[in-house]
């Protein structure tokens, strides 16, 4: 039994079969990736294991318990944290009270009035957030307004305030898309020494192959909103039908 | 101090500073002078300013923090006026247990409208508060006569029960709300040359709690609290994927703006014994929402400061009449002077509001930030000046 699991789930949007039949199990402290072509319902997949979308049909089920019918926030007390395709991150504060707000999630649950302590006394949180930004190298920029960040940086701010939460899952969708190759090794080393230190199950979405391969333990391959293949990286790199699916219309 | 950081603590200095000496501050004029119209150091305007004041830090402790939009909270100040007015009837003219009771009222009711009006965001959420608050105008003013006196307002009467004072009712007069003792229209002039000043203890009541509500303010805004609450604004989204429940926030929050309204309404019915429908009506809610962006949305001071410049127009403006205009312009040529004359005319008196429009304007399209930042842009200017050329900051005081 997996961390994760995915049975049978369907989802449409009108006439469109956007996932069709999806089985999947994630192995807990694994990392796992997600492949396919654009428009294959990755993202769709994603959006149903966080309570953004429902499926039609179907079960996920995350830690034994299902997570179908719970909202985000509930989801995400339960240990699920997701990185988006767009990086989404509060624009209008600066990047250590981004770090602090899942701080103060994670510590006191999806609401608690706290209304006349200030944040400043918060020691303790103060420093999780600290060190999470040094991890990350983004200490210098503490005190920063987030919204005028690099893009990358928005990106690594996302994934640091989903690392501080100590989740046990961990969902990337697309988390180099238009980073630098510099900024892509970067988080690859990130992530890497995120999974050998803590106990953390990653799910990954990815077309950068060079990202795919330096970290997942299993692919699985969706195309048209059906997996495919689900293997190990040296046997989907020469699968005639990951090449079909990638390749198909072209050829 | 109190908690609060050196600028925050001082910022709190300053206010406290410029309430207390509000009196002088506002006459600079001597009396009987051509500026005296300008005089604003009268207790009734002085009572104003520090109310709408309170009403606008409640309102921006919403709008300010979490972006949504309430086009009804004058609702709440009248309810707050009903609730403070019912307890001098029923049961003493002590002010304290009054504003208690306006503030919970208030409260329990932001606690109902604002369940139902945040599930809702946006332009939709802001019809919806609209609507609730057109809504218990119409009651008010129909409907619960009984409880609200309808079109002519709640009023105080002789035989009211009062249990707790039925000795001052043998006087025979109605009597005037109070704290232990002291009465709120309780007065102390002082005249110095040609100037006179008014201390009146109702304004200085409502002076300290509105230093009190103020200071709640800043450790609202400087607490996790308030942190939630701008990223409410920030992006709800993120907040939803990051185990954070926005709703209890945002309504929390609305709770206490609308509290807030309460307390307002609550001083206002504690200067002047009486409440009416028309404390409700939209054009209310609507004013508060120009006071706090004629300020400054979501900082700490530029609702007070927006609150104050709007009441300061509304009084002042308001009662220049021609006569006066003639009088200020009798030096011109006559046929100029009818021209000059003429042209004001409009945007004085009952047009104060073509005024107040247009400094409207003005504020929101050169300076987004309002009154607050124009008070920066003004020290910025000054300071650069200063680092400039430190040799004409040191020679200015000399001229
Ligand atoms: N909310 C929606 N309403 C209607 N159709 C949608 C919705 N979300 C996704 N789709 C459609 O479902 C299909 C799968 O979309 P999805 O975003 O899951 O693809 P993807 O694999 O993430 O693609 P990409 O690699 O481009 O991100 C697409 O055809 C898309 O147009
Ligand atoms: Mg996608």
């Amino acid at each position: 039994m997996g961390i994760l699991e995915v049975k049978d789930v369907n989802k449409r949007f009108g006439g469109l079969q956007a996932l069709g039949k999806v089985n999947l199990s994630v192995a807990e402290n694994s990392c796992h990736a997600i492949i396919g072509p654009n428009g294959a319902g990755k993202s769709t997949l994603l959006n149903c294991l966080v309570g953004k979308l429902i499926p039609d049909t179907g079960s996920v089920m995350f830690d034994g318990q299902s997570v179908l019918g719970r909202t985000p926030f509930e989801i995400n007390q339960m240990g699920i944290s997701r990185v988006f395709q767009t990086p989404e991150i509060f624009g209008d504060l600066t990047v250590m009270e981004n770090m602090l707000i899942p701080c103060f999630a994670r510590r006191d649950g999806s609401f608690a009035l706290h209304g006349i302590r200030s944040v400043i006394s918060e020691a303790e949180l103060r420093d999780q957030a600290e060190s999470m930004l040094e991890e990350v190298n983004m200490i210098d920029k503490r005190d920063m307004h987030s919204a005028s960040m690099s893009r990358g940086d928005k990106r690594r701010l996302e994934m640091a305030m989903c690392l501080v939460q100590n989740p046990k899952l961990l969902l990337l969708d697309e988390p180099t898309a238009g980073m630098a190759r510099a900024d892509t090794n970067n988080t690859i080393d990130l992530l890497k020494e995120i999974k050998e230190k803590r106990n953390i199950t990653i799910a990954i979405i990815e077309h950068d192959m060079h990202v795919v391969f330096s970290l997942a333990e299993r692919i699985t391959v969706l195309a048209q909103g059906t997996p495919l293949v689900e293997d190990t990286p040296e046997n989907i790199k020469g699968h005639p039908k990951v090449k079909e699916a990638y390749l198909g219309e072209a050829a | 101090m109190f908690g609060l950081n050196k600028k925050d603590a001082s910022l709190l200095l300053i206010v406290a500073g410029l309430v207390a000496f509000a009196p002088f501050l506002l006459n600079p004029f001597p009396e009987g002078s051509a500026m005296a119209q300008f005089n604003a150091g009268y207790p009734d305007l002085m009572q104003r300013f520090v109310i709408f004041g309170i009403f606008a830090i409640g309102f921006n402790i919403l709008f300010g923090l979490t972006g949504y939009l309430s086009f009804g909270h004058a609702a709440f100040l009248g309810v707050g006026s009903y609730a403070a007015v019912w307890m001098f009837k029923l049961l003493s003219m002590n002010v304290l247990p009054a504003i208690v009771l306006a503030v919970i009222t208030a409260g329990a009711f932001a606690l109902i409208i604002g369940y139902v009006s945040l599930r809702r965001s946006g332009i939709y959420f802001s019809i919806l508060t609209l609507a609730f608050a057109q809504m218990s105008f119409a009651l008010a003013y129909s409907v619960l006569t009984p409880i609200t006196g309808g079109e002519t307002g709640l009023q105080l009467a002789l035989d009211d029960p009062r249990i707790l004072e039925s000795a001052s009712a043998s006087e025979g007069n109605i009597p005037v709300p109070g704290l232990f003792g002291l009465e709120m229209r309780d007065s102390f002039e002082m005249v110095m040359g040609s100037w006179v000043f008014t201390f009146n203890f109702g304004y200085y009541f409502c002076a300290v709690i509105m230093l009190i509500a103020f200071y709640l303010s800043i450790r609202i805004f400087r607490s996790p609290f308030g942190m939630m609450l701008r990223a409410i604004k920030s992006n709800q989204q993120r907040l939803n994927y990051t185990g954070v429940n926005p709703r209890p926030y945002t309504l929390a929050a609305f709770v206490i703006s609308g509290m807030y309204a309460g307390l307002a309404g609550g001083l206002m019915a504690s200067m002047d014994p009486l409440a009416g429908a028309e404390r409700m009506f939209w054009t209310a809610s609507g004013e508060v929402v120009l006071m706090t962006i004629l300020g400054g949305v979501g900082t700490l001071i530029g609702p007070v400061l927006g609150a104050g410049m709007i009441k300061y127009m509304e009084n002042i403006i308001s009662k220049i009449n021609s006569d006066i205009l003639h009088g200020w312009f009798a030096f011109l040529p006559d046929g100029l002077e009818d021209l000059v004359v003429t042209m004001i005319y409009p945007f004085i008196g009952k047009g104060w509001h073509l005024t107040l429009g247009i400094v409207f304007m003005l504020v929101v399209i050169f300076l987004p930030g309002g009154l607050v930042e124009g008070g920066q842009k003004l020290a910025n200017l000054f300071g650069r000046k200063k680092a400039d050329n430190p040799k004409s900051a040191s020679t200015e005081p000399a001229e």
